[in-house]
């Protein structure tokens, strides 16, 4: 969480990645690099040629217009070329900025290398560069982890910061969910012996750094359609401003007076025509998205995916730690035969007096509510309290040669069997029912008797069924999947106000269910994180992997949670539908913009072939010269006012999409009619006051 | 504008909408090979015909399949009409004994039939014998508005069918859409209009005498035909006398029937429905321009009845309705206001209880203002072409009405089939613009908008431009090209520029003054003409096959709705938007000059 605030800080222009994306620009003039952009590529050779039309007027002194003219349209679209690559820059230049704090956790390290896949076999230092796919390592207390890898054994507690920006330590443990390590993380207690599962230079750290850094960035299908699009209209424009010249020529001889129009105005023309606002800030908000998921501590492992993501129909939601609070609260005490139900409250409240997590918290005040077993102060009682540990998954406390433990019910059982002690039949039956509601049993015992179970049921999440609510608005269904039996299941769902629900749930029910969604032609997200969820992910369009998941589960998903927050995927959602939200408001705006050049520019052009044309100068633009200068310098200077919008996104509210449209139509494509009426006249009398033109 | 001209206008369009409906179901049960009284009649002759050819009508075929049988198809169309020009002399039906049609005019008049453009170079009753007419002329108008339609339909199964790799048969869609729709409508028009007195036989002209002798002055030649000059070397005239008239008769209802209803607009004779033989009374005029739009205004709700959403083909029609409304009556109030340079002349254009007033320079007093301005906006609108008055002497704005139409790439109606499809095509753009602006991937009918389609629709939108704006560059640009030209200033511009939006857009309607029928015109007219028609319609249904294979998106509340009102304004803006901007240049030195010079 910490490293997620401070990075959300990072300001949009932070003066570093300023200074490097200014410099960037400059060298992304380079002609094999602007031609990936065919919009921008036109302007640069737009550039060009209005730069030699300039040292032909100089040279000559008999140019098409006044060097002074030319020189100044010249240096504007050059600047209107720069503009575009600093944007781009730009958003690269933050992805960057997060590569290299991740490359300095990438520093080589010293291993411990095995022999054997065990902790006393015989170990030799290497460094961590010469690891291979299979070795194995053993970390101890205060090691930095070498390589990704799957724990084979040790139970260890692990700083994951590195990646996660998480500073709270996970435990790591072979076997299970949760046996995952990334190269880079630190072990902070006890020891653990790793299998290196990837090679160097393809560690989860490696692929971080290079999507982050968009070194691998590849155009997504939805950007390469709109660039068709875009490159369309600009041959369009192309071929309008190119006949305009055999046009104006005859024009000229049907009238019998004026010039034909000038290649600096047709230039003008062209650059002020074709969609230079989306053209130059495409790549910057496709790299923004990227970004975005990013401050949400989200890798995604392709932009496709982020942009799959803004399309998802159908959510899969793990009920636990998604819909419901991770941690159940207590609700309900149920003493074993011949227990005295107040003798089982006060001993689950002393055993939970010491235990801060919610679940305990929530034993104490249910003693408390139903019992008026006030809450005792455990230094005050001598007593000694037992914490909950990976390897006897109780926790309990020890006072006046009283023990008392709860845990889960075989992790009890095999307690019980150890002190001697029988689980009784009755209190198995209760486990069962209590589990069959949906709700999770604990168990308490004292000595080797069994006291009796404790209830503890799952707390919808606050504020989930608004969440729900809203992307119900957006069109999305929700699912929520859990094993619980139906009527449990049932009774959840419609707490929580999602549209369906999967119960008793398998890999391979979650499987079919994805994959008949799919052949309805939906597209479906999900979270996953156990290795038996790797099926489901593979097959969802967005599959959000937790960062606390198995390989497995990271390996098949297409993003990545390193805070492991399941609700993340709504977020992500969000994310998605901002990016394609950018893309097309940008491109409505950028289009509609066209018509006040015409304004300017069209005039400008022809006034000397049909004066009568000046009534097309609306805007009452000063000379022929300041109108199509203004134009232009009006086309540069939107891609810097627009920069920030675009990689910050379009507002995006979960509304229904009519509603969308019509905001957006009217912001970006009214407003795109409008605003340069108002910049270009405002430029227009500052070029005039200014003697420019 | 009277009121006279409000009323007759809103009956234009009440009409068109009443029988829209009836008509688009009707069809939609055709291509669909459901039961019908019609259907029963003339299955036998379906099937008939079929076994004749060697088709096998369940034979379903992909879309190169399709583009390729509608390729072979309009080549041998094209083929047929130019070798029966070529050697008309040698056939029946030629009582005027008129010799072969030159080359380069025989060349442009079959690409010109085939593409459905009927751009009209040859003069019907001067020119071409009655079997070249019936035999070339009128079976491309049938087969080319077929054509037209069977490629809409192949669209429309895109998008309705999933998972598949086939968009129908073309055979099949041809000789339906020939033998169920184009057939019936047209006889039952050639009956209505041999009522009203369009000529329909087979008899050599006549010649009768006039009531009153006219008598006129002719220059006096000498024996080599050269032209006398008096000693001040002015030409010596004589005076003439004129007692009788040549009356052009020919089997001009049934072509002018299928001329009007399949948007083919090639008149039987020079001044097509302008003639009083081809249009001799207000009651004719209003059918035949009806017909115009009947057919393109009911595929929309064709279209939403087979894509099983009806509101989808409302949305189309209205969308349209709402582009050509206005235009319409822009039309005809700027010519009801008059000629400005009568006005400066003091001469009174005002509606009065004595004449109707406006500009009736080019129009025919029996059409009036209304008739005429109505036949120009829907003519262009429909690439039908047709005319009943001369574009050419229409005020500034007048005149630029009808370009503007077909600048907007003949999709306000356009032609039987292809206008709907150029609409559809504009759709999806529109769709992929306001797709990405709700934060999706864009789909349009439960069909996800991608690249591919993206190519395509631009390929369209492009090809159509770059013809428009070559093509007059060259023309403008050359001697062969600028002789045609008849007026000065901004005014031969447009009429240059009017040609080659006719020619690339397949509309055929012809400005008028501008000089035509020159090797350079008929030449680089057909080659437009040809690109035009084939260059849209290969990326259509190749467009056609890739949604076929798509599967089908259910629609969701996030889905954008294609048949709201926000999203018929949008449609509209992204067309006059991509329209205005693509002509704006050109149209600024043509008719805005010219309007704005006086």
């Amino acid at each position: 969480m910490s490293k997620k605030k401070e990075k959300s800080k990072r300001s949009l222009f932070e003066p570093r990645i300023m200074r490097r994306a200014m410099w960037d620009s400059v060298k992304k003039l380079n002609p094999v690099h602007q031609i990936k952009n065919p919009v921008m590529f036109v302007v640069e050779v737009g550039s060009v040629l209005t730069t030699a039309l300039f040292f032909h007027a100089v040279i000559t002194g008999r140019g098409e217009a006044s060097p002074g003219f030319i020189l100044q349209i010249s240096i504007w679209l050059w600047v209107t070329v720069l503009f575009a690559n600093f944007a781009e820059s730009m958003a690269e230049g933050r992805g960057k900025a997060q590569a290299d704090a991740l490359r300095k956790t990438r520093q080589d390290v010293m291993a411990k290398r095995l022999a054997k896949p065990q902790r006393d076999s015989g170990a030799e230092m290497v460094s961590s560069s010469q690891l291979k796919k299979g070795d194995v390592v053993l970390v101890e207390a205060g090691g930095l982890i070498p390589m990704d890898g799957e724990v084979i054994e040790g139970v260890a507690s692990v700083n994951e910061s590195a990646i996660t920006g998480e500073s709270a330590p996970v435990i790591r443990e072979s076997g299970g969910d949760r046996s995952a390590v990334t190269g880079g993380t630190m072990v902070l207690s006890d020891w653990l012996v790793i299998r290196v599962t990837s090679n160097p230079g393809e560690t989860f750290l490696d692929r971080m750094i290079s999507m982050v850094e968009g070194a691998k960035r590849q155009k997504t299908p939805n950007e390469i359609a709109l660039d068709i699009l875009l490159a369309g209209l600009t041959i369009v424009f192309l071929l309008v401003t190119a006949t305009l010249l055999p046009f104006s020529i005859f024009s000229v001889k049907a009238a019998g007076h004026g010039s034909p129009v000038t290649m600096t105005v047709l230039v003008s023309l062209l650059v002020c025509l074709i969609p230079t606002t989306i053209g130059g800030l495409l790549s910057a908000i496709g790299i923004a998205g990227m970004d975005r998921m990013i401050q949400a501590n989200v890798i995604a492992m392709s932009g496709r995916a982020v942009e799959a993501a803004g399309d998802v129909d159908v959510l899969l939601l793990d009920k636990t730690g998604t819909i419901t609070l991770g941690d159940r609260q207590a609700t309900m005490f149920i003493p074993a035969p011949g227990v005295d139900d107040h003798v089982l409250a006060d001993a689950a409240q002393l055993s939970s007096l010491a235990d801060e997590t919610p679940e305990g918290r929530s034993i104490v005040v249910l003693a408390k509510e139903k019992y008026a077993l006030r809450e005792r102060d455990i230094h005050a009682l001598g007593a000694h309290f037992v914490e909950f540990s990976a390897q006897t998954r109780m926790s309990g406390v020890n006072m006046d040669g009283r023990e008392i433990r709860k845990g889960a019910a075989d992790a009890v059982e095999t307690y019980i069997q150890k002190e001697g002690g029988t689980f009784p039949a009755e209190v198995r039956r209760i486990v069962d029912d209590v589990a069959r509601q949906g709700a999770t049993p604990l168990v308490v015992a004292e000595g080797k008797r069994v006291l009796g179970v404790i209830r503890l049921n799952d707390i919808v999440k606050g504020g989930i069924k608004e969440r729900f609510a809203e992307m119900r608005q957006m069109g999305i269904k929700t699912i929520m999947i859990t094993g619980d039996n139906p009527l449990t299941a049932a009774a959840v769902a419609a707490e929580a106000g999602v549209d369906d629900f999967l119960a008793q749930a398998t890999p391979e029910t979650k499987l079919k269910l994805i994959r008949e969604h799919q052949a309805g032609g939906r597209l479906v997200a999900m979270t996953g994180d156990g290795t038996n969820d790797a099926p489901a992910l593979a097959q969802a369009d967005v599959a959000v992997a937790m960062n606390t998941g198995t390989q497995a589960a990271k390996e098949a998903g297409n993003l990545v949670d390193l805070d492991s927050n399941p609700t993340k995927l709504i977020e992500i959602v969000e994310i998605g539908k901002q990016l394609l939200m950018t893309r097309g408001t940008l491109t409505t705006f950028s289009i509609s913009n066209d018509v006040a050049k015409y304004f300017a520019i069209l005039p400008a052009a022809f006034i000397s072939i049909y004066p009568a044309l000046g009534a097309l100068n609306i805007m009452h633009l000063a000379t022929p010269e300041s109108a199509v200068l203004s134009a232009v310098i009006f086309n540069a200077l939107i891609i810097i006012f627009l920069i920030p919008l675009a990689l910050r996104g379009v507002k995006y509210k979960p509304l229904g999409a009519q509603i969308v449209l019509r905001n957006n139509a009217l912001i970006y494509g009214v407003g795109g009619l409008i605003v340069p009426f108002i910049g270009i006249k405002l430029i227009d009398m500052l070029v005039t006051a200014m003697h420019l033109a | 504008m009277s009121g006279n001209d409000v009323l007759q206008i809103a009956a234009y369009f009440a009409v068109l909408v009443l029988l829209a409906k009836p008509l688009g179901m009707f069809m939609a049960g055709v291509y669909e090979g459901r039961p019908s009284i019609l259907a029963r009649a003339l299955g036998p002759v379906e099937r008939l015909f079929y076994r004749l050819c060697g088709i096998q009508p369940e034979e379903e075929m992909s879309s190169k399949q399709y583009a390729l049988a509608v390729l072979l198809f309009s080549a041998a169309g094209v083929f047929a009409v130019y070798l029966l020009q070529r050697f008309q002399g040698s056939l029946p039906l030629d009582p005027q004994k008129f010799p072969a049609v030159a080359p380069d005019l025989s060349f442009n008049t079959a690409i010109s039939f085939a593409t459905n453009t009927n751009w009209q170079n040859y003069g019907g009753e001067s020119t071409l014998s009655y079997f070249t007419q019936m035999a070339g002329l009128t079976v491309q108008n049938f087969v080319s508005a077929a054509a037209g339609m069977a490629v809409l339909v192949a669209l429309i199964r895109g998008f309705k069918r999933h998972s598949v790799n086939t968009i129908g048969n073309f055979w099949v869609d041809m000789t339906r859409g020939v033998l169920y729709i184009l057939l019936p409508l047209s006889v039952l028009y050639s009956f209505l209009l041999v009522s009203q007195g369009v000529v329909q036989s087979f008899d050599k002209y006549k010649t009768v005498a006039l009531t009153q002798a006219v008598t006129y002055e002719t220059p006096k030649l000498d024996a080599h035909g050269n032209p006398v000059m008096d000693s001040k070397g002015n030409p010596v005239t004589e005076e003439a006398r004129a007692g009788g008239q040549q009356i052009p008769l020919g089997p001009a209802a049934s072509q002018i029937a299928i001329k009007q209803l399949g948007t083919n607009g090639g008149g039987f004779f020079n001044a097509n429905s302008a003639h009083p033989l081809e249009n001799p009374t207000p009651f004719s005029n209003f059918l035949e321009c009806l017909a115009i739009l009947l057919i393109p205004a009911a595929l929309c709700l064709t279209f939403g009845e087979m894509v099983g959403d009806r509101r989808q083909g409302w949305a189309l029609l209205i969308a349209m309705m709402l582009v050509l409304a206005p235009l319409t009556f822009l039309c005809a109030s700027a010519e009801q206001a008059g000629n400005p340079h009568f006005a400066s002349m003091g001469i009174d254009q005002a509606a009065s209880a004595l004449q109707p007033g406006g500009n009736m320079e080019g129009k025919e007093v029996r059409n009036g203002i209304a008739g005429s301005a109505v036949w120009a906006a829907w003519t262009t609108a429909a690439s039908n072409g047709s005319v009943n008055s001369m574009h050419d002497s229409y005020t500034a704005l007048g005149g630029m009405v009808p370009m503007l139409l077909m600048q907007f790439g003949e999709v306000i109606f356009g032609g039987v089939g292809s206008g709907l499809y150029g609409m559809i095509i504009f759709a999806i753009i529109t769709v992929f613009v306001a797709g990405l602006m709700v934060g999706r991937t864009p789909e349009y009918l439960g069909k996800k908008i991608e690249i591919f389609e993206m190519k395509m629709a631009a390929f369209v939108v492009l090809i159509v431009n770059a013809l428009i704006k070559i093509g007059t560059a060259i023309a403008v640009s050359t001697k062969a090209g600028t002789a045609g030209i008849s007026n000065p200033g901004p005014h031969g511009f447009s009429e240059v520029l009017y040609a080659f939006s006719s020619f690339a857009d397949n509309n055929g309607s012809a400005f008028a003054g501008l000089n035509g029928n020159t090797v350079f015109y008929n030449t680089i007219g057909g080659i437009l003409m040809f690109f035009g028609r084939f260059w849209v319609i290969i990326p259509v249904l190749a467009i056609a096959g890739s949604l076929a294979k798509k599967k089908h998106v259910p629609a969701g509340l996030g889905t954008l709705p294609t048949h709201t009102p926000l999203f018929v304004v949008f449609l509209i803006g992204v067309i006059v938007i991509v329209g205005a901007l693509a002509f704006m240049p050109s149209l600024a030195l043509g008719p805005i000059a010219e309007m704005l010079t006086h």
